[in-house]
């Protein structure tokens, strides 16, 4: 048997009632919505987007062909193919990322010696055709060189804290 | 406006004059209907938005005015698929049936003491009649899909509809007890003479049991078993695509309006102001039903915002467990009141 004080809550209908003045001041509540396109939230300078290769401020590219995120990378998505240079410098003949196999944890970027490769803070691209979720050497000096300046800022932001 | 009808019609030949009559009266109710069928499914899905802290449908035109018309162009051009197992007659009838109930019975819901399609005298039980006849459209949909989850939105739909009509029913009794009439224009009449004449305050209960089974009937949240997307993917309507699936959607929004009218005429004074006795405002007019109305679609929309759909079982015990005897209960007080002249029942 109910107790007299359940009878009255279920009668009055309080937990409803409860329930649709919650509703009721969240109607009056600011949205939280951001409008993507217009508005966009925050970004971190450590964002890990789209890759990149870099070079030195004398046009040279820094990648030396260790192959270490190669070896660290944990989804298998980078595949190095190097030789010597006709300058005797050892670089990369092929070097080539899987956007599809990523995971974008960052650890080639942590790995590399020389800051050659860097995740940027491009999120928004996409691939039209087949083939085009591979990241060719040509393509990522191509990111790299564009996009330079916002790399090094971000570098910067992110030196004090290494 | 009826004079200018009246006008219109008399340009025909005597034989068609009621025709074109009432053919005008019901086109003029019609089309604003079926503009505030889109207009309700944009305002749903802004308020339901705004009270989980978002902001709705805002890309098509101004503040996404234009959503509902995007919609029903994009639902018009889609393609009416047809199941190979489906019973191919039955299946394209079927939206047919709970659109024409649906409609047919705004023929007989008055906005104003002197706008109704038709004046007759037992309207509460054509309504009752045609809102019934509904739920077969949804049954045959479920069967003729031939489909496990439309035949399990269908059978449960259907035994929803037999235990709240029931309470439904009752509570009606109790309406048509106190103003002595089925005519909807008598009952608004009899509840005149300001807000504590209304019958929501003196029939409370059965405003309440009348109100909650309304929603149950037009099977919305938190009653649309039927539907159940969590459950059953759509229910009934599973495979409904195109304009057949829109029919059924424009169905289920005119029922809530309907209930919404039929509400707001039976227990809280239809077209009568709540500033009876002040000039102006006090006058009765369409616009107080009108107002009415939205109010009880915003309740609508804001249980749908708030509460989690019952289980099947828990709607059972409180259609047949609660409401049914609530509403027998206060019926049998209404006749005490009634014995004792107490209120306004001392007729």
């Amino acid at each position: 048997m109910p107790s007299f004080k359940n009878l009255y809550k279920m009668f009055t209908l309080s937990e409803l009632r409860q329930g649709l003045g919650v509703t009721f001041r969240n109607y009056f509540r600011k949205d939280v919505t951001v409008q993507y396109p217009e508005e966009k939230t925050p970004q971190s300078a450590r964002f890990r987007g789209l890759h990149a290769l870099r070079r030195y401020p004398n046009g040279e590219e820094r990648c030396i062909a260790c192959k270490l995120c190669e070896a660290v990378c944990p989804a298998l998505a980078i595949t190095i193919e190097a030789e010597p240079r006709d300058d005797g410098t050892r670089r990369t003949t092929l070097y080539d990322i899987d956007l599809f196999k990523c995971i974008y944890c960052g650890f080639c970027e942590e790995a590399c010696p020389v800051d050659a490769i860097v995740e940027t803070r491009i999120h928004e691209y996409h691939m039209e055709e087949r083939g085009e979720n591979i990241m060719t050497k040509e393509r990522l000096l191509a990111v790299g060189d564009k996009y330079e300046a916002m790399i090094a800022a971000d570098k910067a932001a992110d030196a004090d804290y290494r | 406006m009826l004079e200018l009808f009246k006008n219109i019609s008399e340009w025909f030949p005597e034989l068609l004059q009621p025709v074109v009559y009432t053919g005008l009266k019901a086109v003029v109710l019609l089309l604003p209907l079926i503009l505030s069928v889109a207009m309700l499914t944009y305002v749903e899905r802004k308020v339901i938005g705004f009270m989980q802290n978002r902001v709705g449908p805002n890309r098509v035109g101004p503040r996404g005015l234009f959503q509902p018309f995007a919609d029903v162009i994009k639902l018009l051009f889609k393609e009416v698929i047809l199941p190979t197992n489906a019973n191919k007659g039955l299946f394209l009838i079927a939206p047919f049936i709970t659109l024409v109930t649906a409609f047919g019975a705004w023929a007989v819901v008055p906005l104003s003491s002197s706008y109704s399609i038709a004046n007759v005298d037992a309207s509460l039980l054509y309504v009752l009649a045609l809102t019934s006849l509904g739920v077969y459209g949804i049954i045959l949909a479920g069967w003729a899909t031939n489909s496990k989850y439309a035949f399990l939105g269908a059978m449960r739909s259907a035994a929803q509809m037999v235990a709240y009509e029931i309470a439904m029913g009752f509570a009606l009794i109790g309406v048509v007890m106190a103003a002595d009439s089925l005519n909807f224009g008598k009952i608004v009449a009899a509840q005149s003479g300001g807000i504590h004449h209304w019958y929501w305050l003196w029939l409370f209960p059965l405003f309440i049991v009348y109100f909650i089974s309304g929603i149950a009937e037009t099977n919305r949240a938190p009653f649309d078993v039927a539907e159940g997307e969590s459950e059953i993917v759509a229910g009934f309507h599973v495979e409904y695509s195109g304009i057949a699936f829109a029919l059924f959607f424009l169905a289920e929004y005119a029922n809530m309006i309907l209930i919404a009218a039929l509400t707001s005429l039976l227990f809280l004074g239809g077209w009568l102001s709540p500033f009876e006795g002040i000039p102006y405002i006090g006058a009765p007019s369409a616009f107080w039903l009108l107002a009415k109305m939205g109010f009880i679609l915003f309740c609508f929309l804001w249980f749908r915002a708030t509460f989690p759909r019952y289980r099947y079982d828990q709607i059972m015990r409180l259609g047949w467990k609660v409401f049914i005897p609530i509403t027998l209960v206060w019926i049998a007080v209404e006749g005490l009141f009634f014995y004792f002249k107490i209120g306004p029942f001392s007729a």
